[in-house]
């Protein structure tokens, strides 16, 4: 009974862990454009499929994941400078259209650049699950929670304590007053997108050695780490996090105890269950519309 | 007589017009097959017009509704022998309580949470009709038997196409007279401002929830006239990326223009059966067409272009 609990429990927090990566990207571009960028689980479709494919071209893995990401990282800030630059000021669901647009757009490019296949990917160290209380976790779950960890305290410092972190939290509680106090919210835009494609990528490499990856691998999980974002309350990080445990564990349990068929509708029951009761989220301030 | 060109009723005369005149130019059983799906798609975008374009609220999720109707339709005269009629019906007034039920605690949703909202009830649908394989065939979607009318049954393109033209015009006028109606101003001021509305003392969730029926029935109607004519029906009707289409067939025509919804509801409708011959390439200029056009005309065709008319004349 409990280890049956266990390994449902952990799996979910494995997924969970993922999803709070997407939403946290969600977040951090919500937080400086008021834009839900839908284009979110592409980078998580870019970092998987590129790693295995530069893996495939000879790099070594390490070299490979960096290459990843940064690669993703430029398409992001791509995005936001050929995309969702031109098109500031536009009506919510004019910017939703344009960045629904470059997620289709980029699950094109994967399909014509790279193929239609599903691929698999090496765990980083070892496949032998670990035991713990009668229930089995792989190494690769280890690796999930322990980067998803060590990103959230980063993310946490980097916030609090950085400067430019400090001007991205200002310009999201008031844009305008930022810009008087001489913060440069254009350039704060590029770093959000580029931070939230950077992340989106770190998920979609930590998650496909457990899943497999393929160029529209995106779409559930955009949508799915957008429910965390919205769950948490959207426009706040911590609460995209504890979003992304609550859909991922709801997910398992779902999967194990009631129907697995009905496993991906579980994270938009709870979205509809959470906004019909706290039409905020979780921890979300009030006034989730565009200004 | 100076009323009769009212642009309200020019702009009915021109769409008569186009729909009349159009079979000249439609050379082919493809062509017709084209015309017919730009009429389908149009009826439930002047629906969804009056719902994102005068209420100001957005829905995520409407090919939902269009698909709940085309099941309907496909599983009440396919297996339990109704009346096409019937079954069309019944699937509207289906779908017509399902969404008033839905209606009340989603609109109460404002900006992105409403978006997600219809977004996740969309796609909570479209899970239902892939899963649910004894009563819809699953992935592999179901057979439809043909659409009957009191005995008469219509065959042939030019048959349908006068029908889905006929069934667009009454949409369009009914919309339009909804428009200009105490509704029509009620939606408006919401969309302006709600809490300016409220203050008027207009029920504006009563109108909102109205409004989102309306445009629910009007998707299912079409879903349900769709399945017969295509004689074949798939949960990938009731995807989210449908969804996604519709809405920008009524942003890209231009929100607030009952037309617009259907030059928009036309342009998106012949896109992607140009881009077709791109084969590999087709997904990624999709992606970069949708992309410009909203980048481009974000205001949307139809209003740049009288924006652009009236510039002229002075």
């Amino acid at each position: 009974m409990l280890a049956e609990f266990l390994q449902f429990l952990f799996s979910g927090v494995t997924v969970g862990a993922i999803y709070a990566l997407v939403g946290l990207g969600f977040s951090i571009i919500f937080n400086s454009s008021r834009v839900i960028n839908f284009a979110q689980g592409e980078f998580v479709m870019i970092g998987g499929m590129a790693t295995v494919f530069l893996m495939g071209g000879g790099l070594p893995m390490p070299l490979a994941i960096l290459l990843a990401i940064v690669i993703a990282t430029a398409v992001g800030i791509a995005l936001e400078r050929f995309a969702v630059e031109p098109a500031r000021g536009a009506s919510v669901v004019t910017l939703i259209i344009i960045t629904i647009g470059a997620s289709i757009f980029l699950r094109g490019a994967a399909q014509v650049i790279w193929d239609r296949n599903f691929h698999s990917m090496p765990p980083f160290t070892g496949d032998r699950p670990i035991e713990i209380a009668g229930a089995t976790i792989l190494p690769q779950g280890l690796w999930v929670l322990g980067c998803t960890l060590l990103i959230v305290v980063g993310l946490r410092v980097f916030f609090r304590h950085s400067l430019t972190g400090k001007a991205m939290l200002a310009a999201s509680y008031n844009p305008l007053a930022a810009q008087l106090a001489g913060i440069d919210t254009r350039r704060l835009l590029l770093i959000s997108f580029a931070l939230a494609s950077g992340l989106g990528a770190t998920a979609g490499i930590l998650i496909a050695p457990i899943a497999l990856t393929y160029a529209n691998v995106g779409v559930m999980l955009g949508l799915k780490g957008f429910s965390a974002a919205i769950v948490g309350g959207l426009g706040n990080p911590m609460g995209a996090i504890a979003g992304g445990l609550v859909v991922g564990i709801a997910e398992a349990m779902t999967a194990g105890y009631l129907s697995s068929a009905y496993k991906d509708a579980v994270a938009f029951v709870i979205i509809l269950a959470v906004l019909f009761f706290l039409p905020n989220g979780l921890f979300g301030r009030p006034g989730g519309e565009a200004p | 007589m100076s009323g009769l060109w009212t642009p309200r009723r020019g702009g009915l005369i021109a769409l008569a017009s186009v729909i009349a005149v159009l079979p000249l130019f439609l050379q082919n059983a493809f062509h017709y097959d084209v015309a017919i799906l730009i009429g389908l798609n149009a009826i439930v975008c002047v629906g969804l017009n009056l719902l994102i374009g005068y209420a100001g609220q957005i829905s995520l999720g409407h090919a939902g509704f269009f698909a709940l109707g085309a099941y309907a339709s496909a599983i009440l005269t396919g297996e339990h022998d109704w009346p096409p009629l019937a079954a069309l019906l019944g699937g509207a007034l289906g779908v017509g309580l399902l969404s008033f039920v839905i209606a009340r605690p989603i609109l109460k949703l404002k900006g992105h949470y409403l978006a997600m909202g219809t977004l996740g009830m969309g796609i909570i649908i479209s899970i239902v009709l892939n899963q649910e394989v004894e009563l819809t065939g699953g992935p592999d979607g179901m057979p439809v038997p043909s659409f009957v009318l009191f005995g008469w049954k219509p065959a042939g393109e030019l048959t349908w196409y006068a029908l889905v033209g006929g069934l667009l015009l009454a949409t369009v006028w009914l919309a339009l007279n909804l428009i200009d109606s105490p509704v029509g101003r009620a939606l408006r001021a919401v969309h302006g401002s709600e809490t300016a509305a409220e203050v008027m003392g207009i029920d504006t969730t009563r109108y909102k929830v109205q409004v989102f029926v309306v445009s629910a029935v009007l998707a299912s109607l079409s879903g349900s006239l769709f399945a017969h004519y295509a004689g074949f029906i798939s949960p990938a009707e009731g995807e989210f990326f449908r969804s996604i289409e519709l809405v920008t067939m009524v942003v890209l025509g231009g929100m607030a223009s009952t037309f617009g919804a259907v030059v928009g509801a036309a342009i998106l409708t012949l896109v992607p059966q140009l881009l077709a011959a791109f084969h590999d390439y087709e997904m990624l200029l999709f992606g970069a067409v949708l992309m410009g056009m909203m980048i481009f005309l974000r205001k949307g065709l139809v209003p740049s272009l009288a924006q652009l008319l009236r510039e002229r004349r002075k």
